[in-house]
C-alpha cells in the first residue's frame, strides 16, 4: 500500500515539475494569442486571437528575416557538406603526409569556436569587404571542425573493400564519395544537418555583429532589434514575434521528435 | 585488394605520393577556413593583446603586458570573472543534476511519458533571443507571472532583474531550464545501455533503489557525465546571447560575464587591444578545460 503510495507521489511531483518546466513557454503562447488586456488576466473564456501575430509581422520587416534565415541556414548546410566531406574523407581513409597533426589543428575549433574569436572575425571580414552580408554571417563556420569529425568516424566505418570496388570499375576518388560514401553516410548527413540548421537558425552573437541592415539581418536579430526599440512594451507582440521566429523548428521538431533527439545525440560532441 | 596487388612497384610508389597530395587537396578548402577563422585570429588575437589600441593616425605600438595590467586594475574584468564563475559553478552541477534526474523520470514506467519528454525537451529547440524574450515577460515586475505567482502567496513584488542581488541568478534560471532537457538525452541514451541484468541482480539481494543507483547506474553513466559537464562547462563560458537580450549586463554590472564584456570593449568603446586581452583570458580558459579533458578524464574514460 504504502509502495503504491510512494509511487503516486513521485508520480505528481514529475508531473508539477514538468509543468514547471513548460510555464514560461506556455505563457508565451498564452499571451500570444489573446488581446493584450489579457496578457496578465488569466480568463479561461478570453477570446482567442491572432491579431498580434499580423501586427508583428506588418510592424517590423519579418518576412525578410525569415529569407534571410532560410538562405543563411541552408547555404551553411550546404557548404558545410561539401567541405567537411572532402576534408573527412582523405582523413578517414588515407594516412597521408601530416594527417593526424592536421586532424588534431582541427578539432582545436570543438573549443575555440568562432564566437570566442570575434573581434579578429570581424576584422578578417573587413578586408574581405564581407561585412553586412550572408555570406559573411555564415563563412566561418563553414569548416566545421565537428562535421568534419562526425564525417570521418562515419566514413571510417565503411568498409574499405567497396571503394577498391568502385576503383576497378574505373571510378575516381570524388566518383568514389559521391557514390559509395554519400549514400551509406546518409543518415548522418541527416543528423548532421538537423544540428547544422537547428544552431544556425538559433546563432546569435556573430550575426548581431555582422549585419546591420534589414537585407542581411536573420530572425534571432530581427527579434531582438525589434524588441529592444522602445515603442511602449507591448508583449502580446512581442511574444507572438518570438513564438514567430521559434515556430518552423518546433514545428518540425513536434513532426520528428525522434528524429531530432537522435541527431542531437549523435551530435553530442560539438 | 585485388585491384591494388596488380600495380607494378612504380606505379604503387605513385599511387602513394598521389595520396598525400590528394588528401591536403581534399582537405585544403576546410584548411584555409580553418585557418583564416580559428587558428590565425587566436595568435593574433593573443599578440594584439601586447600592443595599444590604435587610435585615428596613431597606429598601434607595442606595450608589453600594459593592457593585463590594466586588466588586473578594472573592477568590472573580476566582477566579470567572479560572475563567470559562478555561473558556471551554479549552472553546470544544477543543470547536471536536473537533467538525470529527468531522464531517470522519463526512462522509468511512468504515466504519460511522451508529454513529460516533450516539456523537458522543447526548451532546447528555442532560439535563445525568442526564449529570453518571453521570460523577459515571465519576470516583468508587478504584473509577470512570476510576481502574480509571488503575490498569491503574499510576496511583495521583485524586480528579478532590476536588481543586482537576484539578476544573475534569474539569468542562471533561465540557462537551467534550457540546457537540463538538452542533457537529459544524453543520460537517457546512457541509461538504456545499462544492462538489466545487473539491476535483477541487486533486486535479488534485496537491495534499496538508492543502492542500485549509486552501485551500478551511476558508475556505469559516469563517460556520459563527465562528457556532458565538459560541454556545460565550455557553454557556461560563452553564454551571451541571454545578457545581451535581457539584461545589457546591468544592473551595475551584475550580469556582466566575460564574453558579454568581450563583446562590450570590442563593439562599443571600440577598445580592441584590452578586447584582445580580455579574449585571450577566456582562451586560456578553454585551453585549460581542453587540457583538463585531455590529460585527466580522456585516461579514465572512452566515449569517443
Amino acid at each position: 500500500m504504502s509502495g503504491r503510495l510512494i509511487k503516486f507521489i513521485s508520480t505528481l511531483t514529475v508531473w508539477l515539475f514538468a509543468a514547471i518546466w513548460a510555464l514560461p513557454l506556455l505563457y508565451g503562447i498564452w499571451t500570444a494569442f489573446h488581446p493584450s488586456a489579457f496578457a496578465t488576466n488569466f480568463d479561461p473564456l478570453a477570446p482567442l486571437t491572432l491579431k498580434n501575430f499580423a501586427r508583428a509581422w506588418t510592424a517590423a520587416p519579418f518576412a525578410r528575416y525569415f529569407l534571410n534565415t532560410v538562405l543563411l541556414v541552408l547555404g551553411i548546410m550546404a557548404a558545410q557538406f561539401l567541405i567537411c566531406t572532402l576534408a573527412a574523407f582523405g582523413l578517414a581513409r588515407w594516412k597521408f603526409f601530416g594527417a593526424e597533426l592536421l586532424f588534431a589543428l582541427i578539432l582545436v575549433q570543438l573549443m575555440v569556436t568562432p564566437d570566442v574569436l570575434i573581434l579578429e572575425n570581424y576584422r578578417t571580414l573587413q578586408k574581405l569587404d564581407l561585412i553586412d552580408t550572408l555570406t559573411g554571417v555564415g563563412l566561418p563556420y563553414v569548416a566545421s571542425a565537428f562535421g568534419i569529425f562526425l564525417l570521418r568516424q562515419t566514413f571510417k566505418s565503411i568498409p574499405k573493400e567497396l571503394d577498391d570496388a568502385a576503383r576497378v570499375e574505373g571510378a575516381n576518388t570524388l566518383q568514389t564519395i559521391w557514390r559509395v560514401y554519400l549514400p551509406l553516410a546518409r543518415p548522418v548527413y541527416v543528423a548532421y544537418g538537423l544540428v547544422s540548421v537547428s544552431y544556425h537558425w538559433n546563432n546569435f552573437l556573430w550575426p548581431l555583429i555582422v549585419t546591420n541592415s534589414v537585407e542581411t539581418r536573420p530572425l534571432t536579430v530581427g527579434l531582438q532589434v525589434f524588441a529592444s526599440v522602445d515603442q511602449g512594451i507591448d508583449w502580446s507582440v512581442i511574444c507572438a514575434a518570438a513564438l514567430m521566429t521559434s515556430a518552423p523548428l518546433m514545428i518540425a521538431f513536434l513532426l520528428f521528435q525522434r528524429a531530432f533527439i537522435q541527431s542531437f545525440l549523435r551530435a553530442g560532441i560539438r | 585488394m585485388s585491384g591494388r596487388l596488380i600495380l607494378a612497384p612504380m606505379e604503387r610508389k605513385q599511387a602513394h605520393l598521389n595520396i598525400h597530395v590528394q588528401g591536403w587537396l581534399l582537405a585544403l578548402p576546410a584548411v584555409v577556413l580553418l585557418a583564416t577563422f580559428t587558428h590565425v585570429p587566436a595568435v593574433a588575437t593573443i599578440i594584439d593583446s601586447f600592443f595599444s589600441t590604435p587610435h585615428g593616425r596613431r597606429a598601434a605600438v607595442f606595450v608589453g603586458l600594459d593592457q593585463y595590467h590594466a586588466m588586473l586594475a578594472d573592477p568590472i574584468f573580476w566582477l566579470a570573472l567572479k560572475n563567470n564563475l559562478l555561473y558556471a559553478l551554479t549552472t553546470v552541477p544544477l543543470a547536471i543534476g536536473l537533467a538525470l534526474a529527468m531522464a531517470l523520470w522519463v526512462n522509468g514506467r511512468i504515466a504519460g511519458r511522451a508529454a513529460l519528454r516533450l516539456a523537458f525537451f522543447t526548451p532546447t529547440i528555442l532560439p535563445m533571443v525568442a526564449a529570453a524574450n518571453i521570460w523577459l515577460f515571465f519576470y516583468t515586475p508587478d504584473y509577470g507571472l512570476l510576481n502574480q505567482i509571488g503575490h498569491l502567496f503574499g510576496f511583495a513584488s521583485i524586480n528579478w532583474l532590476g536588481s543586482s542581488a537576484t539578476a544573475l541568478p534569474a539569468l542562471m534560471a533561465v540557462t537551467i531550464w534550457k540546457e537540463s532537457g538538452f542533457f537529459m538525452v544524453f543520460f537517457l541514451a546512457a541509461l538504456q545501455q545499462v544492462p538489466p541484468v545487473l539491476y535483477e541482480a541487486v533486486r535479488m539481494e534485496n537491495a534499496s533503489r538508492w543502492l542500485a543507483f549509486r552501485r551500478i547506474t551511476w558508475p556505469l553513466i559516469m563517460p556520459t557525465t563527465l562528457f556532458v559537464a565538459v560541454n556545460a562547462l565550455i557553454n557556461a563560458f560563452r553564454v551571451v546571447d541571454q545578457v545581451i537580450a535581457m539584461t545589457g549586463g546591468g544592473p551595475d554590472n551584475a550580469t556582466t560575464l566575460l564574453l558579454f564584456y568581450i563583446y562590450q570593449v570590442a563593439f562599443s568603446f571600440w577598445d580592441t587591444a584590452y578586447a584582445a586581452a580580455l579574449s585571450t583570458v577566456l582562451l586560456s580558459v578553454l585551453a585549460l578545460i581542453a587540457l583538463a579533458q585531455f590529460f585527466v578524464l580522456d585516461r579514465k574514460i572512452h566515449y569517443r
